[in-house]
């Protein structure tokens, strides 16, 4: 762990803060929290990252799902300072260098795998993980991988349709990476 | 030639932010703002002796605490009661902040502002209150025989009495060939979006001004909430709506109470103040639906057809009444679904309990309505040994008959007719689309293999659309953009695609071009909302007609400059043109260059339409009857609902030692009239039945009798994953044009939803061969069932 001791106290609330840096989507952030900041709150609130949702904040919902280390991890269970050093990737991080959409964004698009919008970064981020451990699921494989996280809009059906698309985008266009990869 | 784009699976706008994270939701916007939280009652029912704030001040980086003592005006009155009825007798609604006395678990009673929401939980949970407990009333048996009251100026704990009858169902029953009875129950659930509710305000102190930004589905309710609560001019108040992470029924305006303290904190501090909702809050002091029982007693003929029919139910109104009797209006009209039962007698109670409070979760009474009803058709069916859709079939309106008046009043205070539908046509494509007849077959097969399954169906009418109305903005900008505006709000329904197909159509400019704006105050000041599968039906209608003003004035303008007649031209792409000579042209910014006389040419373009170059020196540069710009302005209000309707099947398996219930396949008949875009009805129905299977077979609300929600968490609550909903949801549309509105809609919203209960219990039913009368069902309660009827079995008919 790259944190710190406690450097510096909150003016405002008298608490204890720490220097902690985090890497996200490949740019390095220095940030001073509290080491209760959780790392759903230091993403959007601390670093303006608010692609980041909170659904539940005990970790059931899967909204705040982002990758650590390529993991799916949810933001919402783990204090930022925990994170310190660790590649992060968020959706912010899953379009294509270009600013084209990745292939699992553009499958939702396509397969209108979306309505509400609010679940969609945590099903984006743990399908992106998951088409790069297995890139050519089964539909019960796209329902497995999609498994933890909940939606209230779309009852999944496009959702499901939206994996495999997107495994099949991927495919198309071999030279793409998905976010997350590790090289 | 521009391709019409009504009816195209387009792909949504609105996509491309929120898959990159860039969507707008209230947390979302304004990073900085104090945040507030909110102490809430522990207790269902108690009177509060005192409160003790004084450790909260205690805390660095609070900024201000509140509890009832520090609101004035009309924010220390009750909340506003929204919708009054003449039956309402007994209407109430909570404080703000609690004044002495707290009716369910969650009620708001303190709020802290501080400087993020860590440290506004701290503060709260330094509040000290001094409660008398009271006994609590949860459940509507124990509402019903009211020995103890929610509201000690209750008696009976009776909010509402409401009878409608048409005929004499009684008379019919006592004189019908055969006649059964039956008590039902539903069991609570609710909207749970994956966004709970959200404020944020801001008090600008430079131009007096309150802007409200909120995770709603009424902008303007909120609006006038605000407005009124905190004593302000509505033209002082702009009520924004950014993205809404999900709504379902729960964000209509309440209006909630910290949807008018937010903006009274950001006053008062003079500083951005939000509220983010966590999940238990959203469990505890939000809103419910669904819990009713229900009592029908029915008088029918040999082949199955309604003489009489007589309902009798108990609805669970939570604590409070704010939303009037909405949710069991409906389900009282809304229970006669397609049939005609010529006779018809219902009556409810609408009775307070020590729970959160009850208001319309996507379906709005109808799944309880339809559930009774459905019920009904399958025990007629049995007790006749008929098939279910034959029983169904005997029933229906028929297609000559609209439009058909029931008789009654419906929720929007206006007579139950339907307009249009053709059930018949509906059922047989239901049959063919799930093997209806082919099914015994099946049953018979899986039985030999020692396998239980069983097929459901279910029918139902939705009244959608309801008024008063909404109104809609069209605007060409010189550039060539079409900006267009409704006052209603979007949670996910892409209203900002089926509007811009609307408005492509009916002006011929291209999709690409039109940009659609919805729920904000500072642009569509009139609107009432989005709930009641409304929202195509009254802007889709408003946007049109608005669209088609705008053409006029278009043609009007383009006549009068290419010197022919408005019945010559023609807009395609974005360019007026004389038909059959597409030489002779004038692009659409153009036309909006020309209907802005202007002193000062800004840019290139606009220098066509200064005073020196533009007009006859003899008239005014604007007519006598015209406005400058290029706008077009309507509102749609219609003269009554407009009634969808669907029929749906499914097909389950229950396993026969652990009473497990698998779905096998799920089959849904649809009308909501003309389709603007089948991918995006086609989502509403997928997520419907899925929030209906939750409803049917997981979701309940477990309050202790001590009032205390058990489960309130989505670790105990048990909201479908994908693994608990069908893997397809087949659908097959049928399209009976409304005629009440200019674009033949009928609404969607809601349609996947309302059948489910029904439809689950009968397949249920179906595999099992003993009745359901009680939903949701899990499977130690089917296990129980089977215990029960077995036992039965063994008794013997004398037991």
């Amino acid at each position: 762990m790259s944190t710190d001791a406690p450097t510096q106290t909150d003016p405002d609330t008298g608490e204890d803060l720490h220097d902690v840096r985090l890497h996200v989507n490949g740019i390095v952030h220095q940030v001073r929290i509290p080491g209760r900041r959780l790392l759903s709150d230091a993403l959007r609130h601390d670093l303006g990252l608010t692609g980041t949702h909170v659904g539940c904040e005990h970790g059931v919902c899967g909204a705040c799902t982002v990758l650590l280390e390529g993991q799916p991890v949810r933001a919402c269970l783990m204090f930022a300072v925990s994170a310190a050093g660790q590649e992060l990737t968020t959706v912010e991080g899953l379009a294509a260098p270009d600013g084209r959409l990745g292939p699992v964004q553009q499958a939702f698009k396509e397969c209108h795998g979306l309505q509400c919008g609010f679940c969609t970064p945590g099903f984006l981020t743990t399908i992106t993980a998951g088409l790069r451990d297995n890139p050519d699921p089964t539909e019960d494989e796209a329902r497995e991988m999609i498994g933890g996280n909940l939606c209230r809009c779309t009852g999944y059906q496009n959702i499901v349709s939206a994996v495999c698309r997107a495994a099949e985008i991927a495919r198309l266009e071999p030279s793409e990476p998905l976010e997350g990869e590790q090289p | 030639m521009t391709t019409k784009l009504f009816g195209q699976a387009v792909q949504r706008v609105e996509d491309d932010r929120l898959l990159r994270g860039q969507g707008q939701y209230t947390d979302d916007l304004m990073p900085g703002a104090l945040h507030a939280a909110v102490l809430r009652s522990p207790h269902a029912h108690a009177r509060i002796l005192a409160i003790d704030v004084d450790a909260v001040l205690d805390v660095e980086g609070v900024v201000a605490v509140y509890t009832h003592e520090d609101l004035v005006g009309a924010m220390a009155e009750p909340l506003p009661l929204l919708i009054p009825h003449p039956t309402l007798t007994h209407g109430r609604t909570q404080y703000a902040l609690a004044r002495d006395e707290i009716n369910y678990v969650g009620e708001a009673i303190a709020m802290v502002v501080a400087v993020d929401r860590y440290v506004a939980e701290d503060a709260v949970d330094r509040i000290r209150v001094d409660y008398d407990v009271l006994p609590p009333v949860v459940g509507i048996e124990n509402a019903r025989d009211g020995d103890l009251l929610v509201h000690d100026d209750v008696p009976g704990n009776r909010a509402a009495r409401m009878e409608q009858q048409v005929g004499d169902a009684e008379a019919a029953i006592a004189a019908a060939p055969h006649r059964l009875s039956l008590d039902l129950q539903v069991e609570r659930s609710a909207c749970m979006p994956m966004e709970g509710r959200a404020t944020l305000a801001r008090w600008d102190t430079d131009s007096r001004r309150m802007q409200v930004w909120t995770s709603t589905q009424t902008s303007t309710g909120v609006r006038a909430a605000v407005a009124s609560k905190l004593g302000l001019d509505l033209g002082q108040v702009d009520v924004i709506t950014p993205d809404v992470g999900g709504g379902f029924g729960v964000k209509i305006v309440h209006p909630w109470p910290e949807e008018l303290l937010v903006p009274m904190a950001a006053r008062a501090l003079g500083r951005p103040v939000k509220f983010i909702e966590d999940r238990r809050e959203h469990f505890i002091s939000s809103a419910h639906e669904r819990g009713q029982l229900q009592h029908v007693d029915v008088g029918f003929d040999d082949d199955g057809r309604l003489l009489g029919l007589s309902v009798q139910f108990w609805h669970d109104n939570g604590a409070y009444t704010p939303y009037g009797l909405i949710v069991p209006i409906i389900t009282s009209t809304q229970l006669l679904g397609p049939y005609k039962p010529d006779n018809y007698k219902v009556v409810f109670d609408s009775l307070y309990t020590n729970t959160v409070i009850v208001t319309p979760y996507r379906g709005a009474g109808r799944p309880q309505g339809v559930y009774a009803m459905e019920r009904t058709m399958d025990a007629i069916a049995a007790y006749l040994g008929k098939d279910r859709t034959e029983v169904r079939a005997a029933n229906f309106i028929q297609p000559d008959e609209f439009p058909y008046d029931h008789g009654l009043l419906f929720q929007d205070g206006r007579p139950l007719i339907y307009d249009s539908g053709d059930y018949p046509a509906s059922l047989e494509k239901l049959k063919a689309l799930v093997d209806w007849d082919d099914f015994e077959r099946i049953r018979d097969e899986a039985r030999a293999e020692g396998r239980k399954v069983g097929i459901g169906i279910a029918c139902y009418v939705e009244g959608t659309g309801v008024g008063p109305y909404e109104g809609g903005h069209v605007h060409v900008e010189t550039s060539g953009k079409v900006k267009v505006s409704t006052g209603l709000t979007s949670q996910g329904q892409g209203h900002q695609t089926a509007f811009a197909q609307i408005v492509a159509d009916e002006l011929g400019v291209p999709f690409e071009d039109v940009e659609v704006v919805t729920g904000d105050t500072r642009r569509s000041p009139y609107s009432v909302g989005t709930f009641a599968s409304r929202a195509a039906v009254m802007s889709g209608s408003a946007i049109a007609l608005a669209a088609r003003k705008t053409r006029e004035k278009v043609l009007r303008i383009a006549a009068d400059a290419l010197e022919t007649t408005p019945e010559d031209l023609e807009i395609v792409n974005g360019v007026v043109q004389v038909k059959g000579a597409p030489g002779s042209r004038i692009e659409l910014g153009t036309i909006a260059v020309l209907s802005n006389p202007l002193r000062y040419a800004f840019d290139e373009a606009s220098k066509a339409a200064t005073q020196f170059v533009v007009g006859d020196p003899s008239k005014p540069p604007v007519a006598e009857d015209d406005e400058p710009g290029l706008e077009g302005k309507d509102f749609y209000s219609p003269p009554r609902s407009t009634f969808a309707n669907g029929m749906h099947a499914v097909v389950v398996e229950t396993d026969p030692e652990t009473a497990e219930i698998t779905i096998l396949r799920y089959a849904v008949v649809h009308d909501c009239g003309n389709l603007i875009n089948p991918l995006i009805v086609e989502g509403q129905v997928h997520g419907g039945v899925a929030q209906g299977v939750g409803g049917a077979l997981y979701e309940r609300m477990a309050y202790n009798e001590h009032g205390q929600l058990e489960n309130a968490s989505f670790m105990d609550f048990l909201m479908p994953y994908v693994s608990e909903v069908p893997k397809r949801i087949e659908i097959d549309h049928l399209e009976t044009p409304s005629p009440l509105n200019p674009l033949g809609l009928k609404g969607a919203g809601e349609a996947g939803v309302i059948p489910s209960a029904a439809v689950f219990a009968s397949a249920i039913e179906d595999a099992e061969g003993f009745p359901i009368t009680s939903m949701p069902i899990s499977p130690s309660e089917l296990f129980a069932l089977r215990l029960h009827h077995e036992q039965k079995l063994q008794e013997g008919p004398h037991a």
